[in-house]
């Protein structure tokens, strides 16, 4: 990838967000019209800036890479990022917006009248922000490393920096403008290099065919190793070896690997002929090597988890997604439930036109960087591309294009997500909330995912973000919709019910991160949780609140009125406007008062 | 060895999964329970002591929330084992509110004491008769509780036999009843006294603005009718909304509305010596806070602009998205004022004549949102005035009333 070019790329992006953060209001919004000044967000603007916000590096980098590394079974990703919404829209959107919070505590302080259940909320939102924001920062190292040269952690540690400055310092007025912004310029940076891929495609003779048969090198390939790995070889290869496989030391020397799994040392360098079948990675845990993290439990591994691990896919995205502390708080921009209803199908419809694009990535990517498979770094495959498929100047300006892209994609979200994490910490976390605390918390906010990328690197982008996701759907997922749609929530049942779902989620979560499981179902089990802690966090919050009849709050009538009756149709059109006068009732004169 | 993980692993999961939500449905039960546990150290009369004083402590919340069946249910739980009588109940002044202990098919017999001892307003000690062997309920006490010498309704304890001791114990359970009651109507009186206070202070339209405002339209009536007419209405639609009875809160953008006809008005006697600047961030139109509290601090931005000022008066007003805050800065380019004034004007004692509408602003905002979201003021004699306030987007019973 042509450096320069991406280092300008990047910083226009940085530069660009922070123009439009800093200045968009100024410009477009200041007036002495009062009609053109307090226009509400339009349900267009705000899905933008909610997709924007939402469409993050797992699924810009993230999905291309798991299609590459495990085929179209990954294509539920996608299917769930989106059907996520349909959920929130059939479900939550509009209740929760007329329920007046902002955040997800102030919806359970709001629907149970409970300070605990809020404080609990609120240690979840911080949670599963921070387990958001790890994939984010790690998208951000990729990207960075790959355009800049520079090793991983620079990347992440730069983002860290420039989104904790950006929210501490109150950057980003207008963050409704920005979002929308980063949605439109993340959808060009994939859809445009997708159509020159898709020329360069079709005109390559042998790439036809190439998409029936399993991954092959079209050329010579020099593949080095950075870390050390498994490698399953399923035909008779012969490499020319730079390095130590299978324990034993070779310096260009060619060898004939047989069928079977081989272990290839860090730094090893393997230089393969034409058409060799690409070797890949194992996932042979009866002696796991450090490097074996990653593609595992992959339904494609596992023939007997597969469809178990879909169904925990399917759970986590599709009740996931209404949880998520920087979505939710978009919601708030609506002006009445009806808008952010309809602003939840344009969601959708924004949301699903983006993620038809990802895969297509994956797929080329099967039959151009094939090598992937064997380093592991899969989720790269988006950026190298265009490099690959087209060269020259066109690939380095359409690479840097992607570039941009990726780089909106994780300043986007790991800055919408800090600017959650951060106002909760400093409300409901933090002693006492005082203006100054919010500066220490969107530092705290950052530093800690920062910390937990340095320790745990390695899980797939996308699969990290389907942790937080499982994290979110057994605990949010119920409160919501238990709260919105059973009027016999009680404040006890939903603590419970809180930390027993994501408490058991999170366990999973931990165990995964940390590989302290075995192999077989065990490992499947805590590496997709919703199946098991969606509905244990379910029956919980039921039980107890059944058990907990008296603990009813007091106005629940009053609570549930508001949170479903709709509100009186708006009237703010300029013909409207002060032209007409209704008759008010007097409220002397016989008619019930209000 | 690694057969081994293999088979142990399975039931580590089942194990850890199975605590994980044991721990959750305990916390939930002492969630729904709030149940302390009793214990510590000490000899027999401290531990005696500590006792009595954590039981009456534990019965005073449901108490303090007034007598109802809800609250009496769970106080004579609690007070029972610090009596140790075999029947304790609360009435009130017809009928029994909790029973707890046995004996229960007395009711009706120990509510026809309760209402003799409610007759007389004195303390009483009954037999009871019962044809069942074993009933443990054949003599107690009945006291009437009291609340401001209005009677209220009584407790009463039975035993299976006379006993002085428990006449005795049962009055001074009685006493601390009454006074639990008694906090209970203090507390009922304050909130409904706060609550007539933030009514009162509900912004006030003056009645200089409604004459003022009257005359301009008249100005206007033979030469240009159609903007009179247009003027009449904003004043229509105006007074509707500053007079309006129902919900003390609505939102950003309906006290924008507001502003806006309130400035037209004002133009009507300016023209254009009055010059507004807005820059309203969309994110926080929907933020709900106190009626009409935006309004009278542009009054006062007005006021103090064109105020012996010939050059024309300008009103910036800016809300800004602050995360879970709104920001919203009135400012103008007037007089201004001197800041030990404004300082008095704000503690209520800075004459009749002017701030009136700063003040009670202020008060409101603190009454609403807490004491550090009183009004931010900077200004100085000359300099203009710069007004801020933070409004947080969601506070638990702050909600927009329905237009």
């Amino acid at each position: 990838m042509n450096q320069a070019y991406g280092v300008v790329a990047v910083t226009s992006v940085v530069v660009a967000s922070g123009l439009i953060g800093a200045l968009g209001l100024r410009i477009s919004r200041t007036t002495s019209d009062f009609y053109v000044a307090s226009r509400s967000v339009p349900p267009r603007l705000n899905a933008a800036a909610i997709s924007g916000e939402y469409l993050s590096a797992a699924s810009f980098l993230g999905i291309a890479g798991l299609v590459l590394s495990q085929g179209v079974d990954m294509l539920w990703v996608p299917v769930g990022y989106t059907a996520g919404y349909l959920v929130l829209l059939a479900l939550v959107a509009a209740p929760l917006r007329r329920s007046g919070a902002y955040t997800l505590p102030d919806f359970a302080e709001a629907r149970l009248e409970s300070t605990v259940v809020r404080r609990i909320t609120s240690i979840l939102v911080v949670v599963v922000g921070w387990l958001y924001l790890v994939p984010q920062l790690q998208g951000a190292g990729l990207t960075l490393g790959l355009v800049t040269g520079a090793p991983g952690w620079t990347g992440a540690l730069i983002v860290a920096i420039v989104v904790a400055l950006s929210v501490a310092a109150g950057g980003m007025r207008s963050i409704t403008f920005v979002q929308a912004f980063q949605y439109w310029l993340k959808l060009t940076a994939l859809l445009v290099p997708a159509l020159f891929l898709l020329l360069a495609w079709q005109g390559d003779p042998s790439a036809r065919t190439a998409l029936d048969e399993p991954p092959a090198f079209r050329d010579h390939t020099r593949v080095r190793v950075d870390d050390t790995v498994r490698v399953r070889v399923h035909e008779q290869l012969r490499v020319t070896v730079d390095g130590t496989v299978d324990g034993r030391a070779h310096q260009a020397s060619v060898l004939l690997l047989q069928p079977g799994v081989h272990r290839v040392d860090t730094g090893t360098t393997l230089h393969f002929p034409v058409r060799a079948r690409v070797a890949g990675r194992s996932e042979d845990t009866t002696a796991p090597a450090r490097g074996s993290r990653g593609s595992d439990a992959s339904p494609r591994e596992d023939k007997g988890h597969s469809l178990y691990a879909t169904y925990g896919l399917i759970l986590a995205t599709f009740l996931g997604t209404m949880g998520l502390p920087h979505v939710v708080v978009r919601f708030y921009t609506s002006p009445d439930g009806r808008a952010a209803r309809r602003t939840t199908v344009v969601v959708l419809g924004l949301v699903g036109a983006f993620y038809l694009l990802p895969p297509l990535y994956g797929v080329l990517g099967r039959i151009y960087t094939p090598e992937l498979l064997l380093t592991g770094n899969t989720d790269a495959v988006v950026l190298l591309l265009p490099e690959r498929l087209i060269g020259g100047v066109a690939g380095d300006l359409l690479g840097a294009l992607v570039a941009a892209g990726a780089c909106a994609a994780f300043l986007s979200t790991a800055s919408g997500l800090t600017m959650a994490v951060a106002g909760v910490l400093s409300q409901d976390v933090l002693p006492s909330p005082r203006t100054g605390y919010f500066r220490l918390a969107s530092l705290i906010a950052v530093a800690v995912p920062l910390a937990v990328y340095t320790l745990v690197p390695g899980i797939p982008v996308a699969k990290a973000v389907g942790l937080a996701f499982a994290v979110s759907a057994s605990s949010f997922c119920p409160l919501l919709v238990l709260g919105i749609w059973w009027r016999g929530l009680t404040a006890a049942g939903a603590s419970a019910g809180l930390l027993t779902g994501g408490g058991a989620a999170l366990t999973a979560v931990a165990l995964t991160m940390t590989e302290s499981v075995g192999t077989g179902w065990p490992r499947t089990l805590s590496a997709w949780p919703a199946v098991w802690s969606v509905p244990l966090a379910f029956l919980t919050m039921i039980l107890v609140s059944l058990a907990d009849r008296r603990g009813a709050p007091l106005h629940t009538d009053a609570i549930m009125a508001r949170l479903h009756l709709p509100e009186p149709p708006a009237n703010h059109s300029p013909a409207a406007r002060g032209r007409r006068l209704t008759t008010d009732e007097d409220p002397t004169a016989g008619s019930p008062a209000p | 060895m690694n057969t081994l993980a293999l088979a142990v692993s399975p039931t580590g999961t089942v194990l850890l999964v199975l605590c994980g939500a044991a721990a959750g449905l305990l916390a939930g039960a002492v969630l729904a329970r709030r149940r302390v546990a009793v214990g510590g150290v000490g000899d027999s009369v401290e531990k005696a002591t500590f006792r009595t004083l954590h039981t009456a402590s534990l019965a005073a919340p449901p108490l303090r929330a007034g007598l109802t069946p809800d609250t009496a249910r769970k106080a004579v739980r609690r007070l029972r084992p610090l009596l140790g009588s075999s029947a304790l109940l609360l009435t009130d002044t017809d009928r029994v509110l909790a029973w707890g202990g046995s004996g229960e098919h007395h009711t009706d017999e120990v509510m026809q004491h309760a209402r003799d001892v409610l007759g007389s307003g004195r303390a009483g000690v009954f037999t009871v008769d019962c044809a069942q062997e074993d009933c443990p309920v054949r003599a107690g006490v009945v006291v009437p509780l009291s609340v401001d010498q209005d009677l209220r309704g009584t407790l009463a304890a039975f035993g299976p036999e006379k006993s002085d001791a428990l006449a005795r114990a049962t009055e001074e359970v009685a006493r601390w009843v009454s006074v639990q009651l008694e906090l209970a109507e203090l507390d009922r009186a304050r909130t409904s006294l706060i609550e007539a206070e933030l009514r009162a202070l509900r912004a006030q339209i003056s009645p200089h603005f409604i004459y003022n405002s009257l005359a301009a339209i008249a100005s206007f009536v033979r030469t240009d009718p159609e903007r009179a007419r247009g003027l009449l209405l904003e004043f229509a639609e105006f007074t509707r909304y500053s007079f309006r009875r129902h919900g003390d809160f609505t939102t950003l953008a309906e006290e924008l509305r507001s502003i806006e006809q309130y400035l037209e008005l004002e133009r009507a006697r300016f023209g254009t010596r009055l010059e507004v600047t807005l820059q309203i961030a969309p994110e926080v139109l929907p933020v709900a806070l106190p009626f009409l509290c935006l309004q009278p601090l542009v009054e006062n931005a007005v006021k103090h602009g064109l105020e012996g000022s010939a050059r024309g008066s300008h009103i910036a007003l800016t809300a800004e998205d602050e995360g879970s805050f709104a920001r919203v800065v009135i400012e103008d380019n007037g007089i201004g004022m001197d800041p030990d004034r404004l300082r008095r004007i704000l503690h209520g004692d800075g004459g009749p004549s002017s701030g009136i509408g700063l003040c009670n602003v202020d008060d409101r905002l603190r009454q609403v949102y807490g004491d550090e979201h009183g009004l931010v003021i900077e200004t100085g004699v000359g300099a203009g005035m710069k007004v801020t306030v933070r409004i947080p987007k969601y506070r638990s019973g702050v909600h927009p009333a329905p237009r």
